[in-house]
């Protein structure tokens, strides 16, 4: 009985998750400016790494933790260098 | 999900409600991300997900992995902690950044530079 | 002592930190936090950081409380509005607030507490003025969020760290 509700209730979040990977993408390409394109990115990072938390629960193993601890890594540095080169026009002066 | 068939219902009830709702606000925040008219508006969206959104789905599975080892598992809240730490630093220099492109672009509707 | 360990609250977060990554306390992962912790502060002090006063505990942990109620509420409200379909007559915009508070840490507390709670986001501060620029996503009245930031937050900040 808990299994089949967490099962279910995994696969509902999943589904959210990547629905909102999509509508997220669909903007990054849509744009209409680039610092729309680099939030978009960012919040991306962030719903990747929450769905590798649910695909953790769902495996039952916790080495998921460690690639959404690298991926919460990866995206606060590309985001912020993707600013930089906003404001500045170069990532490294 | 063999390993979660031990698990107690009303357990099950508790993490499966916290994540659903985790991943609820961060669909919302994505909808409202997609809806907004401008991108200052548009920043605030994404916030509802790494917010308490993050919370939620890193209690949920705090909450499952503890029960299902039957110890204490809880180094997701490493990353909840790495989050609220680096979310307002990359927020910041991305309104920074558009603000400034905004302000070179002579666009009126943003605050003008304050002269010292 | 200060010789080993010039930035001890810095060293102890690093071992526990790494303790917490591991989920073990085996002697080997402690022998090595250790080592992490005490050349990890050495690098720290390098960077000659401000030094760290915290005058009042009981302050911070009655502010913790205040701003994760915040936080709840607050994502609450937005998601209301986002559902709620009333974004097309949303009026957002920007708002200054004179700051008293100075205190490095401080202000990067102030940060983290206006970006974490939705609805608000911290744009700029002049250090030079003590006037922050943050915008509001559901902006009424301009004047109670000045009041909302300076009395709510930045008070029992100053009583923290000055």
């Amino acid at each position: 009985m808990s299994a089949t509700l967490l099962g279910a209730a995994v696969t509902i979040s999943q589904l959210m998750l990547v629905t909102a990977m999509g509508l997220y993408m669909t903007h990054m390409v849509r744009g209409p400016r680039a610092q729309d394109r680099v939030v978009a990115l960012d919040a991306c990072y962030v719903s990747a790494m929450l769905l590798l938390i649910t695909l953790g629960m769902r495996t039952g193993s916790t080495l998921y933790f460690e690639a959404s601890a690298i991926i919460a890594l990866l995206g606060f540095a590309s985001t912020v260098a993707l600013a930089k080169f906003l404001m500045r026009g170069e990532v490294i002066e | 999900m063999n390993a979660a068939a031990d698990l107690p219902l009303p357990v099950a009830i508790v993490i499966s409600a916290c994540l659903l709702a985790g991943a609820g606000l961060a669909l919302t925040g994505a909808i409202g991300f997609v809806r907004m008219a401008t991108f200052y508006q548009r920043v605030h969206a994404p916030t509802l997900g790494s917010s308490l959104g993050m919370v939620l789905i890193l209690a949920s599975s705090i909450l499952y992995f503890s029960v299902q080892r039957g110890a204490l598992v809880f180094h997701e809240i490493l990353i909840a902690v790495f989050l609220t730490l680096t979310t307002p630093i990359s927020l910041m220099l991305v309104v920074r950044a558009a603000l400034s492109r905004d302000r070179h672009e002579g666009d009126l509707s943003v605050p003008p530079v304050e002269r010292t | 002592m200060r010789r080993w360990l010039p930035h001890p609250t810095m060293s102890f977060v690093v071992l526990g930190v790494w303790l917490v990554l591991n989920q073990s306390l085996a002697v080997g992962n402690l022998l090595l936090g250790a080592f992490l912790g005490i050349g990890l502060g050495a690098a720290f002090g390098r960077l000659q950081p401000p030094p760290l006063r915290i005058r009042n505990r009981r302050i911070m942990a009655k502010l913790f409380v205040t701003v994760v109620g915040d936080v709840i509420r607050s994502n609450l409200a937005l998601v209301r509005i986002i559902l709620g379909g009333r974004t097309s007559k949303l009026t957002s915009g920007f708002v200054a607030i004179p700051l008293k508070l100075t205190d490095p840490y401080g202000l990067a507390v102030l940060a983290c507490i206006i970006t974490a709670t939705p609805g608000t986001i911290w744009v700029s501060y002049r250090s030079a003025q003590g006037v922050l620029l943050i915008h509001v996503f559901d902006l009424i009245d301009e004047g109670e969020w000045i009041a909302t930031i300076t009395q709510r937050y930045e008070r029992p900040l100053r009583e923290i760290f000055e």
